[in-house]
């Protein structure tokens, strides 16, 4: 964990109330896709935990919703103003996991944080395939910027306005089931369809209101089949098998 | 220039003391930066059991401030005797206190007998004012007779200085202060989180799973400060004042309100390194306003 200030460079709406947050600054304990930072937003008493998209050593980027008055006064915020950032905050994903061909599921805004893993799964030679799931259109996020990784994306909308109509699960039924491994992010109930309805190993990414994000506080604990476990600091990625939905 | 504190017969280099639930089992926070530029250290409270403590959410958000409702999760006061404090002990020269809890005065007892027999506790801290949990530390914490009950029985068994953490949700602190002192303890700290309640008006429910939970952050600072100054005019023995510190300047504020140590809580969840940030303000700020020992300043109001 790390505390520093960062630059916002852009700050700007790229789906329904989803906004594309690029910021300059150190980001040396960012280590592993999955892993989210916390940013002290004015005016708010308690940090807003955010999974990072992707960075480079100088520069990071997250995308976030509009959910309420602390993210709404972020989406104010305009390039050159500095943000009070804790970074290298979770576990991440752990790529190594996966021997072969992985599967990776996201729903909205969870296919932010599950970028930097595809990218590290694809550099380890594994081929990727992406199920993209969004209620409509206009919520879809980064589904170019997975094809240009060289991921192999599936979209799914509940509407229909893109990709197949339906849920992620639907696309995943579609699809010839020769994975080795998955990985999952998004909504609990998408995740926990996921889950339900894979039987190869895998982990999902939890997520639940936290206080300190750094794993002092006790306050996201959730119950595991291996006990209590602080999502902040324990997860948010978790095994499969460790997760009671 | 003096920093350094007693609080009966422990020695403290220091005023500042991350509070109960806010600062884990101190093991947590011993690679972000070195623990011992702290006076002391107040466990996360431990209760006879393991507990899993309330279902989430159990963080809320308030202005300048927030509730929870943790619930006391921990993992028993085995394992904090048997695991927690020697590692911590390892890392740490400062005074480690340890919080404890419970849902019957045998289990309070229980409780402080075990942490006032481990060798690396230096002050035990009995939790009578937790408000999270059901039937629970609110009963006792909110009269007289019932904490001077819970006191005069841990004192029994405590062989380490005792300090009872005071519920500010109560019609008179002092009385409850003076019962307690009656009851053999030989330190206050004060005060525990003020119970409170949001709704989330849109999907007409309590954000917190639990329904209520503790009010805390800076927002109850002069909350704090107020109680500290009437307990430190009710009881002759030393309080540790605890409530929405943030900053150097709230330190020495709590200390003219009549704290020997300062207790920082919340401020610990947004800012994880601002017990360091303080210790290494106090100095500076004790020179520009010509402290020099802060001793001095001690319950001067």
């Amino acid at each position: 964990m790390k505390q520093s200030k960062f630059i916002i460079r852009e700050n700007t709406a790229v789906a329904d109330h989803v906004y594309r947050l690029v910021l300059d600054g150190d980001t040396s304990e960012m280590k592993r896709g999955g892993q989210f930072v916390d940013l002290a937003i004015h005016g708010f008493f308690l940090r807003r935990p955010i999974a990072a998209q992707k960075w480079d050593s100088e520069s990071m980027i997250l995308f976030y919703k509009v959910v309420g008055n602390g993210t709404d006064v972020l989406s104010r915020m305009q390039a050159g103003e500095s943000l009070d950032i804790l970074t290298g905050l979770g576990n991440g994903f752990n790529a190594s996991a996966c021997k072969g061909k992985a599967l990776v599921v996201c729903g909205g805004l969870g296919a932010s944080p599950a970028f930097t893993l595809v990218k590290e799964l694809l550099l380890c030679g594994h081929d990727v395939t992406v199920v993209l799931g969004f209620n409509k259109y206009d919520d879809m996020i980064l589904a170019d910027e997975y094809r240009l990784l060289g991921a192999e994306v599936h979209i799914a909308t509940l509407d229909g306005s893109a990709g197949t109509k339906g849920f992620v699960t639907d696309v995943i039924a579609s699809l010839e089931n020769d994975f080795d491994y998955f990985y999952t992010c998004g909504p609990k109930v998408m995740m926990k369809a996921v889950c339900n309805s894979l039987d190869i190993p895998g982990e999902a990414s939890l997520e639940e209101r936290m206080g300190c994000g750094c794993g002092i506080c006790y306050g996201c604990t959730c119950h595991t089949t291996k006990g209590a476990k602080r999502i902040c600091a324990d997860g948010p990625v978790f095994k499969k098998e460790e997760i009671i939905w | 220039m003096v920093t350094e504190v007693n609080l009966c017969g422990v020695s403290l280099k220091n005023p500042v003391v991350p509070a109960s639930g806010t600062f884990g089992f101190g093991l947590e926070m011993a690679e972000v930066y070195d623990l011992n530029v702290l006076g002391g250290i107040s466990l996360k409270g431990s209760t006879r059991e393991a507990r899993f403590g309330n279902e989430c959410p159990r963080i809320a958000e308030t202005p300048s401030g927030m509730l929870n409702s943790v619930g006391l999760q921990n993992p028993g006061i085995d394992v904090l005797v048997g695991e927690k404090v020697p590692a911590l002990r390892e890392r740490f020269d400062g005074a480690i206190i340890a919080n404890v809890s419970g849902f019957s005065v045998e289990e309070y007892v229980h409780c402080t007998e075990k942490a006032s027999a481990c060798e690396g506790i230096d002050i035990v801290e009995v939790n009578v004012s937790c408000p999270n949990v059901h039937g629970g530390g609110l009963a006792f914490g909110t009269s007289a007779a019932a904490a001077a009950e819970v006191t005069a029985a841990v004192r029994k068994v405590c062989s380490k200085p005792l300090f009872v953490k005071l519920s500010p949700n109560v019609t008179d602190i002092a009385e409850i202060a003076r019962a307690c002192e009656g009851a053999g303890a030989d330190g206050l700290t004060l005060i525990n989180t003020i119970l409170g309640m949001r709704i989330d008006i849109k999907s007409r429910k309590p954000v917190l799973a639990n329904r209520m939970g503790g009010f805390s952050g800076k927002a109850v600072f002069p909350v704090a400060v107020r109680m500290v100054n009437q307990v430190r005019h009710a009881v002759s023995i030393p309080v540790m004042g605890c409530g929405g510190v943030s900053s150097a300047a709230d330190v020495i504020e709590m200390m003219m309100a009549g704290a020997t140590a300062v207790q920082v809580g919340a401020e610990n969840l947004r800012n994880p390194y601002v017990c360091k940030e303080i210790c290494e303000e106090l100095p500076l700020l004790m020179n520009e306003l010509k402290i020099n020992d802060l001793n001095e300043i001690i319950g001067i109001i």
